[in-house]
């Protein structure tokens, strides 16, 4: 069609729009509730998607390789005969070292390696901690408290006291905030670490640190790798487990199963590793593209029904204008450019009611309570949302403006001016 | 020398709901230069239908039609739009103008949609029209608030914008009181006489077609005077 033709049939569509605003006000605001409401939902889940994203990856490493206590094995037997059978009778496990050799080595291997930003070793065990009559359950991590830094950066988790006060307390510990109030232990105060072979030492808090995440929080403490080989009683190479951080941890999954097979420990990544947060991730994505989908689908619907009832009204006018030469494709633009202005100034002004919505939430108070500790609920200001909200707004509404556009552009003009 | 503007030879149409029934048999009609033929006939004779035939917005017939020379048999709906567009003007019983329009952008249609003068040039020539037909005060009224005899000048005046070899009129007195038809048929008959413009109108008044240059008169689908 000709450019001409077409600022034409956009000028029937402005003079048509301008003289039911009211009408044309109502079919956009269908399309602003949609977009609004779009742009507020999915900046909310993805702000509280990237929230639970970086409190698993602050909390856990990218990859941690640790030594994966093995199914039973068949006994020799069952080997030797294997179509017969064999009953072993009070079968025990066998006694497995949760070691991993040469755990140095390995870091220093894997630091060498593409997109790795740092390796560090750990001695992980469970313990009890004793305070007073309190007794809790929870972890020890012995580290090389500066490498860990590196990895987690807990400089900027400490709550008290400084990371290197542990360097200079061979005794000291670094507790989890949680842990320390369930304990009513505060800095300085010693607490009695049990294990579960039944060893005891007594360490002085020298620091309380908060990664944001209840479960991290309430049973972790860091104390040096020495001090806990001690409390264990095992010998200076006594290492559980190695910590990878990369730069890119979304490659994480590709690399975990690479390490596995080359150093023979079982490497499990973040995801892995926080399947259960994920999950919820997952599940707020697609609610948020159901509802967005549901309202888009309803301004649709709006639109489709206010065309259909404009060109109802509007005949006569679409017979005049074929009769006097305007053709099918012409009076369809006309319809279609009345949609599409209809969808695009709507959802522009969508754009605007989710900006002022998202930013309103963002402003609301909300505690997380122990599992996670926010004060306000966490919004997510993607530019890519409001690019995605006017063409999905832009998009609904030309489809639904389409059907009703091409019923204008086949009526036969002889029926209406007949009569 | 008389110059042929419209030959339709042999047409024949059908309806066929609620039942095949013949409604045009075998009509041809010439309308020269400078013509204003009236048809005329009693309901239902098929005069409106032929009108529509001839106007290229109803392709569903068998004959030969020609306007302005140019055969149109064979011709798409959208190729016959803009060959309506440049040489048919049309007035109809109920003025359909465009009721949101100015009464000056209703005229101005047809020849920004032709698209061959300026839109100033086209604007001119819409007041020349309006003054031809005594309507130029009312130019920047929206048409709604126009009364019937004032609408109809108006569709007039939108008809010959594009200076067609042929205005049809399907009843252009049909709704108007006597005042204004006369007034109506007055400007048809300077366009004949005057601007030698070429009219066909369908019309079942007597009086008003008494006035017209020649009659055609129909009965059951055949010309019978």
């Amino acid at each position: 069609m000709k450019f001409t033709s077409l600022k034409l049939s956009a000028g029937i569509a402005k003079t048509q729009l301008l003289s039911k605003p009211r009408q044309t006000l109502v079919a956009m605001l269908g399309v602003t509730f949609g977009i609004g409401m779009f742009i507020a939902l999915i900046s909310m889940m993805t702000g509280l998607n990237k929230l639970t994203e970086d409190l698993a990856m602050t909390s856990s490493p990218d990859i941690r390789m640790y030594y994966d206590i093995s199914p039973d094995r068949k006994s020799i037997a069952e080997f030797i005969n294997p179509q017969g059978l064999t009953i072993t009778h009070h079968q025990k496990p066998k006694n497995e070292s949760l070691k991993v050799r040469n755990a140095k080595q390995i870091a220093e291997q894997i630091r060498k390696r593409p997109n790795v930003k740092g390796a560090s070793i750990l001695l992980n065990s469970q313990v009890f901690y004793n305070y007073g009559p309190v007794q809790l359950n929870g972890t020890i991590d012995g580290v090389d408290i500066l490498e860990e830094d590196k990895l987690f950066d807990l400089t900027h988790k400490m709550k008290e006291g400084r990371i290197e006060n542990l360097i200079s307390n061979p005794d000291g510990i670094i507790m989890g905030t949680g842990l320390a109030k369930k304990l009513r232990a505060k800095t300085g105060d010693r607490v009695v670490i049990t294990t579960p072979q039944g060893f005891t030492q007594t360490l002085k808090i020298v620091g309380l640190f908060q990664i944001g995440i209840g479960i991290v929080d309430n049973t972790r403490s860091y104390a040096n790798l020495s001090t806990v080989q001690t409390i264990l009683q095992k010998d200076k190479s006594f290492i559980t487990d190695v910590n990878v951080k990369l730069y890119d941890y979304t490659k994480a999954k590709e690399l975990a199963p690479v390490l596995q097979k080359d150093f023979g420990y079982k490497a499990e990544d973040w995801e892995t590793a926080n399947a259960t947060l994920l999950v919820g991730a997952i599940i707020r994505n697609i609610i948020t593209y159901a509802v967005s989908i549901t309202l888009l689908i309803v301004a649709g619907f709006g639109i489709y029904n206010i065309l259909n009832i404009t060109i109802h009204n509007k005949m006569k006018d679409i017979a005049i204008l074929k009769a006097m030469g305007f053709s099918g494709p012409d009076v369809r633009s006309i319809f279609m450019i009345q949609s599409l202005v209809i969808g695009f100034f709507g959802s522009l002004m969508g754009l605007i009611f989710g900006l002022v919505f998202s930013y309103l939430i963002s402003l609301a108070p909300f505690n997380g309570g122990d599992i996670i500790s926010i004060t306000h609920l966490p919004v997510n200001f993607n530019p890519l949302f409001y690019v995605i909200g006017i063409v999905f707004g832009v998009a609904t509404t030309a489809i639904a403006g389409y059907m009703p556009s091409r019923k204008a552009a086949h009526v036969d003009p002889i029926e209406i001016l007949r009569g | 020398m008389k110059t042929e503007v419209l030959r339709a030879t042999g047409i024949t149409k059908y309806f066929y709901e609620p039942e095949k029934f013949q409604v045009l048999k075998g009509i041809d009609v010439q309308v020269n230069k400078g013509e204003f033929v009236a048809l005329v006939g009693k309901s239902g004779c098929g005069k409106s239908t032929l009108m529509y035939v001839l106007s290229t917005m109803d392709t569903q017939y068998e004959g030969e039609l020609v306007v302005a020379s140019e055969k149109l048999n064979d011709w798409s709906q959208n190729q016959l739009a803009a060959f309506r567009n440049k040489h048919i003007g049309f007035v109809f019983q109920f003025h359909y103008l465009l009721p949101e329009f100015t009464v000056l952008q209703n005229i101005m249609l047809p020849a920004l949609k032709l698209n061959r003068w300026q839109e100033s040039e086209v604007e001119d020539r819409a007041y020349t029209k309006l003054k031809m037909l005594g309507m130029q005060d009312h130019a920047l009224k929206v048409s709604a608030k126009l009364s019937g005899g004032q609408q109809q000048r108006v569709a007039i005046a939108r008809a010959l914008i594009n200076e067609p070899d042929i205005i049809m009129g399907d009843e252009p007195t049909g709704n108007l009181d006597s005042y204004n038809t006369q007034l109506v048929f007055d400007i048809f008959k300077e366009l004949t006489d005057v601007y030698h413009q070429s009219i066909i109108a369908v019309t079942h008044d007597e009086e008003f077609a008494a006035k017209s240059s020649r009659i055609i008169e129909m009965a059951d689908g055949k010309i019978i005077h």
